[in-house]
């Protein structure tokens, strides 16, 4: 174990705040206009940790431990994921479903904490995050195993950072759809645009941020740091994939991969940019379409 | 073997004294769940000595029953399934005292097949001859038929008793088929392991039999129905355990058989898989607490069922390493499952008993009027989730690990259905997520909905501490179950005949880091640690103040304002409309001056409306054709009795 594998979920704590600034900045260059600084949530998770906050009288304990609650789960669940050929720090054959579960779990606590609150517009964020949730569940597990089958390992730490350019050359199709379903599966866990509208002014068409619209101060801080480091989680994973580049020495790979990430920052952004929020239907069909394409990049593996 | 011999008679002994104590309440359920305690002890003893110990009992006394003797013996297997028997029923025992306290009736009876249930559920994971064994399963079937129909005044209950009676006879009645030709290939009722292989034909009618009792898909539909109508530790322990039993007879009908074709794998993980995905969208769809409970249990079998069939196709095709942990992880999941379900039905008892009502449309807001029975069920609801650190994660992951494993290096049919099983089981998931969070959410969040929700109290100290125990269970276990998993490796071996060295060679590398998953737990206790000081540490001294929820700018939020069940899952409902047929009714508003509204809905069982009801229906009218035989006329019955003995006496002559 080197200093290499403490620095990896060290980039992600320090750098997933600046992911969402590359979004929007990007977003903003699109739509003509300056956009905000591109430490904002830097400076917003500043304000919010200085400020007091606000109960509602009918929420219990479930409402204020699953903030804290769910950025914990989030922070173990970076110490699972390698970048730039670099294994993670818990690297085991099957961490793929351990990741899996402990994104779980921080749905699992901040539905609940919607809940808590009684109040239909965060119940209903909470049914259709659910919902999103359990038809995009498939495509990421089907995805993954898509390249795992390609590697023959099932570690993440095993499978990313053998994965080479001679593999993408080998078997394009296959991989190109696997990383295409979880692109879309990024898109839907992350709440970006088609599946979801972080920047929505309307509770009634706001899914994720529907959920959380009672929390305040470090609660929500918590809340805002954990989806970032999430979104910094899912887009490594994509950068890995996107970028199998090795240069030989890990600093460098992981310089290479830092930039890949923001680099599917930039994709984000571009998409969300020329797409608009798709109606819930169609939502569907797009996470039933990534859970299909995962499913023959299976099917093209298998020969 | 003597010890648990003396323990079987306490336990039924304990019962029949009950049963004359009747109708004083408190001694006759003190007296009953002193025996279930005492025994459980004695055996869990024997037991915990062959689980770990390694080595086997037996004992055997010939009766005059052909084919029949007392043939008892004590293996891995059994010793196995002897400790979520018995620590469950043991817990229920004591929280049905309080359970029971307010109730009216002859508890001496109920304690008394309380009793017989365990006792019975003992024996067959011990019985060693067909015959004791379907003696045992007759016993287990009917006392738990009398314990379902307690409270007999109510109609649905008694036909909720019909239903389960009915079924499990059908059952019964493939098993014994299956046990005669089993007999009659090894020449002899007793349970021997065979070596031949076998005709799949004869293991179907062993999964049919047992299946019905474990509740696989499409032999389920008993289990919605009789699970809410029985007192909650009833079906605490039916859901928990007994049917469980179904998984055992599952798992000998496996050694008995020998090697089985590679079909049958096919169709074990197709039962699997329908029972999981269905199971949990029909649990899903439900409003009634028990009844969703009752539809989670259908789909946890399902996964059982799906690690058992990942085990035969481990087996049939050769790859050790999948037939391993297909194995492991569905006596890991009779483990998990035990815990947490039973814990949610015991938490799902104590709401009913605390509000009146299941539907969850009623409750709401009960998490502060309950703080235990809240939070011991948000501990189940994640565990059986399968969320980290739970314990229901650690079953899942064996699942997925041995279908990654297999599913990344085999090819063929192997890899196609380790791939439909890490997909399905994925979309479990997912469905599990949304049910539980629908189930907790709106039982114990929010405000309550009604009157009904409004006068929840906690429940008292005989019913709190057994859910307590078992959530804490459901912790420990998610905790050190890594830890665990290697040491059910006996049973494995003892179900497979692999040797210690091909699970080194196979699974050795595996098990090794096993144990990062408890560091993992750990790690996200720590942070949360950090977290949540952080959290207190940062709002010390600072304005924390009380107020409404938000409701974009409305101040007079009310309870009615809140999401329900109904609208909870109706994304769910839309989408899966074609297999759940959910009815909705709804007064919709219309007018300047909209009358009152209102809004039902409801998803009765697929299975039961389009395929046995009209089935039976079929069979009645078929069978009415043939009421002429049946006058009252005794002479008459004992003349048909004779004629059947003349011509099989002339058969037997003339063959």
């Amino acid at each position: 174990m080197s200093v290499a594998t403490f620095i990896v979920p060290l980039v992600g704590w320090l750098l997933a705040p600046l992911l969402p600034g590359v979004i929007n900045r990007v977003k903003a260059k699109f739509a003509g206009r300056r956009g905000q600084p591109l430490f904002q949530l830097y400076f917003d998770l500043w304000k919010l940790l200085r400020k007091g906050a606000v109960y509602s009288h009918t929420v219990s304990w479930i409402f204020w431990t699953a903030p804290s609650a769910g950025c914990a789960a989030i922070l173990t669940a970076s110490l699972l994921m390698p970048l730039g050929g670099t294994p993670a720090l818990l690297a085991l054959p099957g961490d793929i479903i351990l990741f899996a579960g402990l994104l779980g779990l921080a749905r699992f606590f901040t539905v609940l904490a919607a809940l808590d609150t009684g109040s239909s517009f965060e119940g209903m964020g909470s049914s259709r995050e659910v919902f999103i949730a359990a038809l995009a569940e498939p495509a990421l597990l089907l995805s993954l195993a898509a390249i795992a089958r390609k590697i023959t390992q099932y570690s993440l730490s095993e499978i990313l950072p053998a994965l080479s350019l001679w593999d993408w050359l080998q078997s394009t199709p296959a991989l190109a759809l696997a990383t295409a379903a979880l692109f879309i599966v990024l898109l839907a866990e992350n709440c970006r645009i088609p599946v979801d509208d972080p920047t929505t002014h309307l509770e009634l068409t706001m899914i994720h941020e529907a959920m959380v619209l009672d929390h305040g101060g470090p609660d929500l801080a918590f809340i805002l740091y954990s989806a970032s480091l999430k979104l910094w989680l899912m887009g490594s994973l994509l950068a890995s994939l996107l970028v199998p580049v090795h240069a030989g020495h890990w600093a460098l790979d992981l310089a290479i991969a830092i930039v890949g990430v923001f680099g599917v920052g930039v994709i984000v952004g571009v998409v969300e940019s020329c797409l608009a929020r798709l109606r819930m239907p169609i939502i569907l069909q797009l996470l039933v379409g990534a859970s299909t394409m995962a499913a023959v990049a299976l099917i093209l593996l298998l020969r | 073997m003597i010890l648990i011999l003396l323990a079987l008679a306490i336990i039924v002994g304990s019962g029949f004294l009950s049963l004359l104590r009747g109708k004083q309440v408190r001694s006759a359920s003190w007296i009953g769940v002193t025996g279930v305690w005492l025994g459980s002890v004695l055996i869990l003893y024997a037991a915990g000595s062959v689980l770990f110990k390694g080595g086997m009992e037996s004992w055997r006394r010939e009766i005059t029953i052909p084919g029949g003797a007392l043939s008892l013996y004590l293996d891995s297997l059994s010793a196995f399934f002897l400790f979520p028997i018995l620590i469950l029923s043991s817990l229920a025992a004591w929280y049905g005292t309080g359970y029971l306290k307010p109730s009216k009736k002859n508890l001496g009876v109920h304690w008394f097949f309380y009793n017989l249930l365990v006792a019975s559920m003992v024996t067959i994971v011990l019985a060693h001859n067909a015959i004791l064994f379907l003696m045992a399963w007759e016993a287990m079937t009917l006392a738990s038929f009398f314990l379902v129909t307690f409270d007999q005044e109510k109609e649905t209950v008694r036909e909720a008793g019909w239903i389960y009676l009915v079924a499990s006879h059908l059952g019964t009645g493939c098993l014994f088929i299956f046990f005669l030709l089993i007999g009659a290939q090894h020449d002899s009722l007793e349970f021997e392991r065979s070596n031949a292989t076998a005709n799949g034909g004869i293991f179907l009618l062993a999964l049919i039999g047992f299946g019905t009792k474990a509740g696989l898909m499409p032999l389920h539909v008993w289990l919605p129905e009789a699970h809410p109508a029985a007192p909650s530790h009833v079906s605490a322990l039916m859901s928990g355990v007994m049917i469980k039993t179904g998984i055992y007879g599952l798992l000998r009908a496996c050694e008995l058989c020998g090697s089985l074709p590679a079909w049958v794998a096919w169709v074990v993980l197709g039962m699997g898989m329908a029972s999981g995905i269905l199971g949990i969208l029909f649990a899903l769809s439900q409003h009634n607490l028990k009844r969703l409970l009752a539809y989670s249990s259908v789909e946890n079998m399902g996964i059982i069922a799906i690690g058992l069939g990942l085990g035969l196709l481990g087996i049939s095709h050769h790859v050790p390493g999948l037939a391993m942990l297909g194995f492991l992880a569905c006596l890991a999941h009779i483990i998990n499952h035990a815990s947490y379900k039973g814990l949610l039905f015991l938490c799902a008892g104590a709401t009913g008993h605390a509000t009146g009502t299941l539907d969850m449309n009623l409750l709401g807001g009960l998490l502060k009027r309950m703080p235990w029975t809240g939070a011991t069920f948000a501990a189940g609801a994640a565990a059986i989730c399968g969320l980290p650190p739970f314990n229901g994660f650690i079953s899942e992951f064996l699942i997925f690990a041995g279908a990654f494993r297999a599913g990344t290096t085999s090819n063929g049919e192997v890899a196609i259905l380790c791939l439909a099983v890490i997909a399905g089981l994925a979309f479990i998931g997912g469905l599990a997520v949304a049910a539980f969070a629908k189930a907790f959410g709106t039982t114990f969040l929010g405000e309550p909905r009604s009157e009904y929700a409004r006068q929840g109290h906690e429940v008292e100290v005989s019913m709190r501490w057994p859910i307590v125990l078992l959530a804490s269970l459901c912790l420990i276990l998610g905790i050190t179950g890594p830890l665990l998993v290697p040491k059910l490796f006996p049973v494995v071996s003892g179900l497979t005949g692999y040797s210690q060295e091909i699970f080194q060679r196979e699974l050795g590398p595996l098990m090794a880091v096993l144990p990062k998953i408890t560091l993992a737990s750990l790690v996200f206790f720590a942070f949360f640690a950090v977290c949540f000081a952080l959290r207190r540490w940062l709002l010390l001294g600072r304005v924390v103040e009380q107020n409404t929820t938000w409701g974009c700018g409305y101040l007079r939020p009310d309870a009615r304002i809140q999401y329900t069940a109904s609208s909870f899952t109706q994304p769910f409902g839309d989408l899966f409309h074609w297999v759940l047929r959910t009815q909705r009714w709804m007064a919709a508003p219309s007018g300047f001056f909209p009358k009152p509204t209102s809004f039902r809905s409801e998803t009765p069982d697929l299975c039961q409306g389009h395929l046995y009801h009209p089935a039976f229906l079929r069979l009645n009218w078929g069978l009415s054709k043939l009421r002429w035989l049946q006058h009252g006329k005794v002479q008459l019955y004992v003349l048909y009795i004779a004629a059947v003995l003349m011509i099989l006496l002339v058969w037997k002559l003339a063959v």
